[in-house]
């Protein structure tokens, strides 16, 4: 092959990869709406953020995952909160209590996510959901604390997060958490673990862009618990944070320790604005 | 015995006589296989749905064999004529040899 030919070839691969299909991406223009209810994927971002668009990780995902969170048939997070259902109902412990007999039906939980986690006035410590369910089992209940990251636990974030679906996120910054705040904002600005990334780096800087074969999200909360299809089970937002920090090669942060929820409550003030959508579908 | 099993089925309300419609259908069931053991070493016995079926007004509409390899909370989905107005059964059976069933009507719009 002389050099004008070699030229050509190379120029017929270049116009064959021009030509190749585009890889899966998602129709950023759809609605996401779940019976009926037309959710908030996208809208202005908070004051305090660096960009102007706060968009939800389902403007990010395919087609055919965006459809499987329009549709609780489709919707494999169901099933664990239809398991968490049954557990709300079920008497446990010394006391004799269930969730039921304080609580009433799980609708009364409506509105709770979006302010989670918040800074608890008794215990003198910002709270996440979970230590709040653990709280009732410990003291009203009187039966055995879930683990965090347990399946009973994270089913049961989900039963109480698709009560607030539809409402907006809107934790408090101000007053006693705004010391939780800055360390979580100082987290999401700092460069963890041997590939040197922060938080930003990915979710603020590159959201939108292909890390892999996967479009990076900005990393908003207000889908979790997410049904993952990696995991194909519901997943808690402290054990997505260990997953990312684990990928910049550092040592992560235990689940449930004092850092993950700081940046737990940082992370989620970013997506003041957005739609619980809890359990959503995710990758 | 497996636990928590709940069957789920999704049929139109109503349809247009000789419409074809979309059922979707799931069980929550833990199908353990029968290959896997546990802790101990020993075999986890076998139990899953083994068979499904769906019949309108008494007329089989779909049958379906499962075996070993199929995952937990098997999901059917499959399209159905409706001639007439009428109630569509839904049977699964367990190797431990529960049936569950469930009923859908359909009207004629």
């Amino acid at each position: 092959m002389n050099i004008s030919n070699l030229t050509k070839g190379l120029a017929m691969g270049a116009v064959l990869a021009c030509m190749a299909p585009m890889t899966a991406s998602a129709d950023e223009s759809a609605e996401l709406v779940i019976d009926g209810v037309t959710l908030v994927t996208r809208t202005a971002a908070p004051d305090h953020m660096n960009i102007d668009e706060i968009i939800s990780g389902w403007v990010f995902r395919s087609d055919e995952t965006q459809a499987m969170q329009m549709d609780d048939f489709d919707n494999p997070g169901m099933l664990q909160v239809d398991a968490a259902a049954a557990d709300w109902a079920t008497v446990e412990g010394e006391a004799g209590e269930s969730c039921q007999s304080c609580h009433g039906d799980p609708s009364s939980m409506a509105g709770v996510r979006t302010v989670m986690p918040r800074y608890n006035e008794a215990a003198g410590d910002l709270w996440s959901l979970e230590e709040y369910i653990n709280n009732c089992r410990t003291e009203r209940m009187q039966a055995e604390a879930w683990g965090w990251n347990s399946e009973d636990m994270i089913s049961m974030t989900g039963l109480i997060s698709l009560q607030s679906r539809g409402m907006v996120v809107n934790v408090a910054i101000d007053g006693p958490a705004t010391p939780y705040w800055e360390q979580g904002r100082e987290m999401y600005y700092t460069r963890y673990g041997q590939l040197e990334l922060a938080c930003a780096n990915c979710h603020e800087d590159n959201y939108g862009n292909l890390i892999r074969a996967d479009h990076l999200s900005q990393g908003q909360t207000n889908g979790f618990p997410a049904y993952r299809l990696k995991t194909t089970g519901l997943n808690s937002i402290h054990n997505r944070f260990r997953g990312c920090i684990r990928d910049t090669r550092a040592e992560t942060f235990a689940i449930g320790s004092p850092e993950l929820k700081a940046l737990e409550l940082y992370v989620a003030s970013r997506g003041n604005g957005l739609s619980v959508e809890g359990p959503s579908v995710r990758n | 015995m497996a636990d928590n099993v709940t069957p789920r089925v999704r049929v139109p309300r109503s349809a247009a006589a000789g419409e074809v419609i979309t059922i979707k259908t799931l069980i929550s069931h833990i199908m353990e296989s029968g290959q896997r053991k546990d802790g101990d070493g020993n075999v986890i016995p076998r139990s899953i749905i083994n068979t499904f079926s769906c019949d309108f007004n008494g007329q089989n509409v779909i049958l379906v064999n499962l075996d070993a390899a199929i995952s937990a909370n098997p999901y059917f989905e499959f399209d159905a004529v409706v001639p007439e107005a009428g109630e569509f059964t839904f049977t699964w059976n367990d190797d431990d040899g529960s049936v569950y069933t469930d009923t859908k009507a359909i009207e004629i719009a």
